[in-house]
């Protein structure tokens, strides 16, 4: 009985192992098989990724001229400031380029001591400017459509898979991937794989892109080769801008990560070497106590 | 196990206040003298390290509290203003959080641990209500807790979840309404969540001393499930088992940070950094991970109202298990049928939890034909049975292994209970 009932428990304990592990992974197939034919959303070896990523400057600030020039022209960002564009861990522009930057725009201000409102150029303290007035404005301007705010875009899309428990993965892996396949995966045309798997499959007034759920998005394709003229010389392939763009916005979303990261070695070293010094004491007073 | 308050005051403010308030000798004798069994194991540590995570999340919470505005209007964005502008804000958030969940873990396994090692039977069935009542608490201040940020996840979660009351006869649409402060989730519910969310913690810490005062009178189970009798089974809370706890702890938090600092967001919903829009549904809503099994336990019986009682019903019946379970022998170690059906049901509540977050008609784990609806249905079935059918019945029938006739016999062996049982009765004629 006792042998036995030994060997049914570590049976039923292995059992909900692999149930366990077999759950996660046909998840995690479920989650990218699609339509037959549909291309494969590509997954990108980011350098902010990981426990030691961190962003590439340059990167992020061409991701910045990619947003100002092309996205900001629909798209809010109402949750990062200009001043955020030379903290450490961001693109980190020159306070003088930041003051620059923000100079660029207007905002209104007052009221005065006549108690007047007035307009004065934007400082680094004042937010980045919102392409519409409110979101029936920006509907309006955009088809009923409403273009979401990009601040925290990067963190509010995608989803947290079990891969993300390793290799501080992060959980933002999921958002990156799925902007970046959505900036590339627009079509002119719909594909062959969705009219031979769907007969009645209708565009409309949509956009048509291999990685949006339904497939039918109403933001039309907003990069193009070329579609900024980078100031450090990269050559602006669609890739490339979107690749910039996306970290930009990752930063966006999460402009801590890089101090959060650094700070986070030092805890978790400090923390083993701690948890080695209380294992090393606990067994000193537990040394000749059976137990 | 009275009779261990060995704490004499040295100095004389020491003694003038033992004289007043004896509140230093109650301290000494619940952390410092109480006599533990000396076989507890590792899954012992846990009510520590739930004790170190409850004061873990008031501490963050309460400085968060100060950067936080409840208002619908300002709640969301005032988080993102902790996440960017106040100093170290993303690590108090992050903290709090994972700390929530960790919290939960800590608790889980605790439970799990008194589930297999039969600690709820005489005399600690008022230990284990207590439990039980904070746990509940818990659940409460989870759930109001992950309404304040005011993303979509939780507005629509607390849409979902106050809309339940609504199949308490008679009273339900009051109850509802009361919880509201109006018509349906808005600013009042948003106030009235973020008072109740600072009130229930310190609720908490008040059963907690209720807790640790009924584990005091009894003392603690161990994995033998027989009592400590004599001296020679027991040693010392400090510093064996403060050592013990402290160090189980300083692992736990390794895990806890590796969550804050590597992978914060993991256990959250990428929904709820939308802001709350009472006119956008998401497409799933879906609770926090610790209330899966009980979510999936709802949508698997057909009814709404049957299947709100029976998801409120999963919680209550853990408060009864004293009195559900029939055996005589505490622990699962003597117990091998039970230790099965023990088994079947932890696993059976991880698949619980699994059901709880996919979508019920799709095919379960791709096979043709069975859905995880009806996958769900049998593992709600199991996991009432085992309270209702396995607990009061193996009882009855089980045939037990024998018990030993102590701890320290089990331990040391018998010649070395007796040795033990000399030596200590030297140093106490030393003394």
């Amino acid at each position: 009985m006792n042998n036995l009932s030994q060997n049914i428990t570590s049976v039923i304990r292995k059992t909900a192992l692999a149930l366990l592990i077999a759950t996660s992974v046909t998840g995690a197939a479920f989650a990218a098989s699609k339509v037959e034919g549909a291309p494969e959303a590509e997954h990108v070896d980011w350098s902010w990724a990981g426990v030691f990523g961190t962003f590439d400057r340059a990167q992020l600030q061409r991701g910045y001229q990619v947003y100002k020039e092309v996205c900001a022209s629909c798209h809010s960002m109402d949750l990062v400031k200009f001043r955020n564009l030379s903290d450490a861990g961001g693109p980190e522009f020159s306070e003088a380029a930041v003051k620059a930057l923000a100079a660029e725009y207007e905002i209104e201000d007052g009221p005065d001591v006549e108690g007047e409102m007035f307009m004065r150029p934007r400082l680094p303290k004042d937010a980045m400017p919102a392409p519409f007035a409110n979101n029936n404005a920006a509907k309006a301007s955009n088809g009923g459509a409403l273009p979401p705010d990009l601040s925290l875009i990067a963190k509010a899309r995608g989803h947290y898979s079990f891969k993300d428990l390793f290799m501080g993965r992060d959980g933002l892996t999921g958002g990156s991937n799925y902007i970046y396949n959505l900036l590339v995966g627009y079509e002119d045309e719909v594909p062959e794989y969705i009219t031979n798997a769907d007969a009645h499959f209708e565009l409309g007034d949509s956009n048509f892109n291999n990685f949006f759920d339904g497939y039918k998005i109403a933001m039309s394709q907003p990069l193009y080769e070329d579609s900024v003229t980078y100031t450090d010389g990269t050559v602006a392939t669609l890739e490339q801008q979107s690749l910039d763009v996306t970290s930009f916005l990752i930063w966006a979303a999460e402009p801590k990560m890089e101090e959060r990261k650094s700070i986070g070695i030092k805890v978790l070293l400090y923390l083993i070497i701690l948890a080695g010094l209380m294992y090393a004491v606990k067994r000193r007073i537990w040394e000749n106590i059976k137990h | 196990m009275s009779g261990h308050a060995t704490y004499v005051p040295k100095s004389d403010a020491g003694k003038w206040l033992e004289k007043r308030l004896p509140i230093i000798s109650l301290m000494h004798s619940a952390a410092v003298s109480m006599p533990n069994p000396r076989n507890l194991n590792y899954w012992w540590v846990f009510g520590g390290i739930a004790m170190f995570m409850l004061i873990v999340q008031i501490v963050t919470g309460i400085v968060l509290a100060m950067h936080y505005t409840p208002q619908a209007d300002m709640a969301f964005n005032s988080v993102e203003h902790i996440m960017r502008d106040v100093n170290w804000g993303w690590l108090l958030r992050y903290t709090h959080a994972n700390g929530a969940s960790m919290f939960f873990i800590a608790v889980y396994i605790h439970i799990l641990r008194g589930m297999y090692y039969g600690s709820y039977k005489a005399p600690r069935e008022v230990l284990w209500l207590l439990g039980m009542l904070i746990y509940f608490l818990m659940m409460a201040t989870g759930f109001m807790g992950y309404v304040l940020p005011w993303g979509q996840m939780s507005f629509w979660g607390a849409t979902v979840i106050t809309n339940f009351f609504e199949v308490v006869p008679f009273i339900g649409d009051d109850i509802r309404i009361l919880l509201w402060g109006g018509f349906a989730v808005d600013n009042p519910t948003l106030n009235r969540f973020f008072s109740l969310h600072y009130l229930l913690p310190f609720v908490i810490v008040a059963v907690v001393v209720l807790h640790i005062w009924a584990l005091h009178v009894p003392g603690s189970n161990n994995p033998l499930g027989v009592e400590a009798k004599t001296k020679q089974d027991t040693l010392s809370f400090h510093p064996y088992f403060t050592m013990k706890d402290l160090y189980g702890i300083v692992l736990f938090a390794i895990i806890l940070f590796y969550f804050v600092f590597f992978n914060p967001n993991f256990m959250g919903h990428p929904d709820n950094y939308i802001p709350a829009n009472p006119l956008v549904t998401p497409a799933h809503i879906v609770p926090e991970w610790y209330y899966l099994p009980f979510y999936a336990i709802l949508r698997a019986i057909p009814d709404k109202a049957m299947g709100v009682a029976g998801m409120f019903g999963a919680i209550l019946i853990m408060f009864v298990v004293p009195w559900l379970d029939t055996s005589k022998v505490r622990s699962a170690k003597f117990r091998p049928a039970y230790r099965i059906f023990f088994w079947i049901f932890v696993f059976n509540g991880l698949l619980l939890g699994y059901f709880g977050q996919v979508s019920t008609t799709d095919n379960f784990l791709g096979i043709d034909g069975i859905t995880n609806l009806i996958v769900s249905r049998f593992s709600t079935f199991y996991y009432f049975a085992f309270f209702v059918v396995v607990l009061p019945l193996l009882g009855l029938i089980e045939k037990t292994k024998p018990l030993p006739n102590s701890i320290s016999e089990a331990v040391l062996g018998e010649e070395g209970a007796a040795e033990e049982a000399a030596d200590l009765a030297a140093v106490d004629a030393k003394a």
